[in-house]
């Protein structure tokens, strides 16, 4: 199935040039429509107040990190079911393992590339 | 020898204070008898040889410990919690602030390429948006370093959390050492001539810097 390009997507990350550099790179794979969150109890906000195809989230921030909005969004009924990708420089095991227990779909460790995050992207949603 | 004397001395003691008398006929057992019990008399307890050598060792360790909290006030640890961590900690917030800065102006002309690639020739146009790409994958530097300049920001205020601790300990010898030592106390550095080292201070904090139009002006007041 096609992946709908159109699909409003979250990112959240506590440096703003991380987010200007997910979003471009977004943007060059086809996804305009994206939109911003510094943490995630701001991510958490965002989510239960709009329709959203997908997260990209960073780990490490305050005053919620990444696991507590994975954690949060996978005890919410509504938002259970969403696409849940972990950009992070935390790349020890125990963390990919924590992230995966707390249900996220891709983990994708900092520094990454375009080609890294199309890889996971497409793991994600499918083939675009 | 009385008999109160008698009876605090032991018969031992009594026996040989008076083989004692007998090899000192112009000292009386009486007068011996005196200096050694006030001698037992500023003694406390039993004083067995383990106790001796045990009051020996606590003697000694009483002189460490006091030479030890005399260097340690010498170091001036006071000195490192008010001026040597927080100039650390400013000059890597203002890493962090930099490289931002400077991030997010190559992100800038970036976006100003990446957009003009749109309309180039195709062939053109897909190299540099490569070339783009390749920046912005680049750029991850900046998130990376400023995590890791997090974390030895967390690193030095533990370090002074502990230091602290230490000061608050020793604060009556920190007292003492600079009452007794004046001159070693830091002075800042516009008290004094500067040497050839002092001058090597690397790039100033945002704050402190010069502008260019006060280095121009500074320059022009020795004309």
């Amino acid at each position: 199935m096609a992946v709908d390009l159109n699909m409003q997507v979250l990112i959240v990350d506590d440096y703003k040039t991380m987010l200007r550099i997910i979003r471009n790179l977004l943007k060059q794979l086809g996804f305009n429509n994206v939109d911003e969150a510094t943490d995630g109890s701001m991510a958490l906000q965002k989510l239960r107040d709009k329709d959203y195809g997908m997260v990209i989230s960073d780990w490490n921030m305050e005053p919620m990190t990444g696991i507590q909005l994975l954690r949060e969004v996978r005890a919410d009924a509504r938002l259970k079911n969403l696409p849940f990708i972990m950009i992070t420089a935390e790349s020890k095991t125990e963390n990919v393992i924590a992230a995966k227990e707390a249900g996220v779909n891709n983990y994708i460790v900092k520094p990454f590339n375009a080609a890294t995050l199309k890889t996971k992207l497409t793991s994600v949603l499918g083939s675009f | 020898m009385g008999a109160g004397m008698t009876a605090t001395v032991p018969p031992e003691l009594v026996h040989r204070l008076t083989a004692l008398k007998g090899r000192m006929q112009t000292v009386s057992r009486d007068e011996i008898a005196e200096v050694v019990s006030s001698l037992l008399a500023t003694m406390e307890g039993d004083l067995s040889d383990d106790n001796l050598k045990l009051y020996a060792e606590l003697e000694a360790l009483a002189k460490y410990i006091t030479t030890a909290k005399s260097e340690i006030a010498a170091l001036r640890p006071d000195e490192i919690t008010a001026q040597h961590l927080p100039k650390a900690t400013d000059e890597l917030d203002a890493i962090v602030g930099a490289t931002e800065e400077a991030t997010n102006a190559i992100l800038g002309a970036m976006e100003g390429l990446e957009n003009l690639a749109g309309e180039l020739p195709p062939e053109f146009g897909e190299k540099v948006s490569d070339a783009v790409t390749q920046v912005y994958e680049a750029c991850n530097f900046q998130d990376i370093t400023g995590q890791r300049i997090t974390k030895v920001v967390r690193a030095l205020k533990h370090i002074e959390e502990k230091v602290d601790a230490l000061v608050a300990a020793f604060g009556d010898e920190i007292t003492k050492y600079k009452k007794a030592h004046p001159d070693a106390e830091e002075k800042p550095v516009e008290d004094q001539k500067p040497t050839d080292a002092d001058l090597l201070n690397g790039p100033q904090l945002p704050d402190d810097a010069s502008k260019q139009a006060e280095i121009d002006a500074l320059l022009a007041s020795f004309d």
